[in-house]
């Protein structure tokens, strides 16, 4: 079995069914006629897909570690970031408590991106 | 009859997509990068593959956690290219060999017993296209090798372990050899090196790590597929798990392959590793 490791999330079954409608919602944005509605109106949006008002709240506020507290996995977030303008690194600099400068100060060769 | 001829370990992150798409190839921080491609594509003209075995996984983009499968084997004609949430890559769709495939499928299943989830249609997005792009790039009218991808769960836990990858490349070894067609096959299995990309370890990586797993993989890949994931984690971050398929493709080149290309950069977020062996 896993063990819990300090400032990581480990994606298993539990946080999978806790992120169901989350994800849900991130698979529909692998279309272009999906990720249009969700930029038009992202609450319609977020409402199809059943979200609750606390899961919802984390993507009004772009919060993206609370996301993926809340079952969002990674690869399905990296479609919400994209959708909103929030690329990977951006949404780690955020995760990590850091400005995406401060961010970028810290990789080997910060033109890789 | 078949022959697996050689065997590729590689590194995909998404960024390369857009690199190769734009041009971008000579910029300074993605040369190096590029560069330890040249010898392998020139080796690989030499080799001839006609078909590459793709050992990757999908990334959300045609596969959903409303059904997961743990091995999910192509069995098309060709496969098309995906939108993982940034658009749809301006790439030919890819050729699959569906003669090969069926008989890899009959061959895992009834032989090997490895219960496979057979997907008549795939959309492959950047783990399969960027390994594709780094050592078959394309040209206007296609690809220069067949391909047959082989998706593993490496996303959402429970996933294989290391040493069931390991025996899944040596069964994949065995199948391809036993079919009656005079087909070269390259497998790669791709994915990794260290890298985590959420929480407050975003952004780990470690180079000691990664030589070492590249050390075990040449010389002692039995040894090293007892690795738990576990173990990879604390020492490579959560997505390091990807790693596992690195073994698959070390089980289906023999024991004794000669290492001829290695490589490792670390630019970014993600240790991008290269290993090749011959038979």
């Amino acid at each position: 079995m896993l063990r819990p490791i300090p400032d990581t999330s480990i994606f298993d079954l539990r946080l999978a069914q806790r992120g169901r409608r989350l994800n849900k919602l991130c698979a529909a944005l692998c279309s272009p006629a999906e990720r249009d509605a969700f930029k038009r109106d992202e609450e319609a949006f977020m409402s199809r897909f059943g979200l609750t008002d606390a899961e919802k709240d984390l993507i009004r506020k772009r919060d993206f570690q609370g996301l993926i507290d809340a079952g969002t996995n990674i690869y399905y977030l990296l479609k919400i970031g994209s959708a909103t303008g929030n690329g990977l690194y951006k949404m780690g600099a955020q995760m990590r408590g850091e400005t995406y400068e401060q961010f970028l100060a810290t990789r080997n060769m910060r033109g890789a991106v | 009859m078949g022959k697996v001829v050689g065997g590729i370990g590689l590194s995909h992150v998404p960024s390369v997509g857009p690199v190769v798409d734009r041009n971008r190839t000579q910029e300074p921080a993605w040369k190096p990068l590029f560069d330890a491609y040249v010898p392998v594509r020139e080796w690989l003209q030499r080799l001839k593959p006609h078909v590459a075995i793709v050992v990757y996984n999908d990334h959300a983009a045609d596969f959903s956690f409303d059904k997961y499968p743990t091995f999910a084997l192509g069995v098309a004609e060709r496969y098309a290219i995906g939108d993982e949430g940034f658009g749809t890559r301006p790439l030919p769709e890819v050729p699959g060999d569906f003669g090969l495939s069926a008989h890899v499928a009959e061959s895992l299943v009834y032989e090997h017993e490895f219960d496979l989830t057979i997907c008549q249609e795939i959309a492959v997005e950047h783990g399969f296209l960027v390994p594709m792009n780094l050592c078959f790039p394309h040209a206007a009218h296609g690809w220069p090798v067949r391909a047959i991808p082989l998706q593993v769960n490496v996303i959402q836990h429970p996933l294989p372990t290391a040493r069931r990858c390991y025996r899944l490349g040596q069964a994949l070894r065995a199948a391809v050899a036993s079919y009656p067609a005079d087909v070269r096959v390259v497998v790669m299995g791709t994915g990794g090196m260290s890298h985590q990309l959420q929480g407050k370890r975003f952004g780990f990586m470690n180079e000691k790590f990664d030589q070492w797993f590249l050390d075990r993989l040449e010389a002692e890949p039995e040894e090293l597929a007892r690795i738990t994931h576990q173990e990879i984690m604390e020492q490579a971050g959560a997505e390091a798990v990807e790693l596992i398929m690195w073994l698959t493709m070390r089980g289906a080149v023999a024991p004794r392959a000669r290492r001829v290309h290695r490589h490792y950069y670390a630019p970014m977020t993600t240790g991008m590793g290269l290993i090749t062996f011959e038979e």
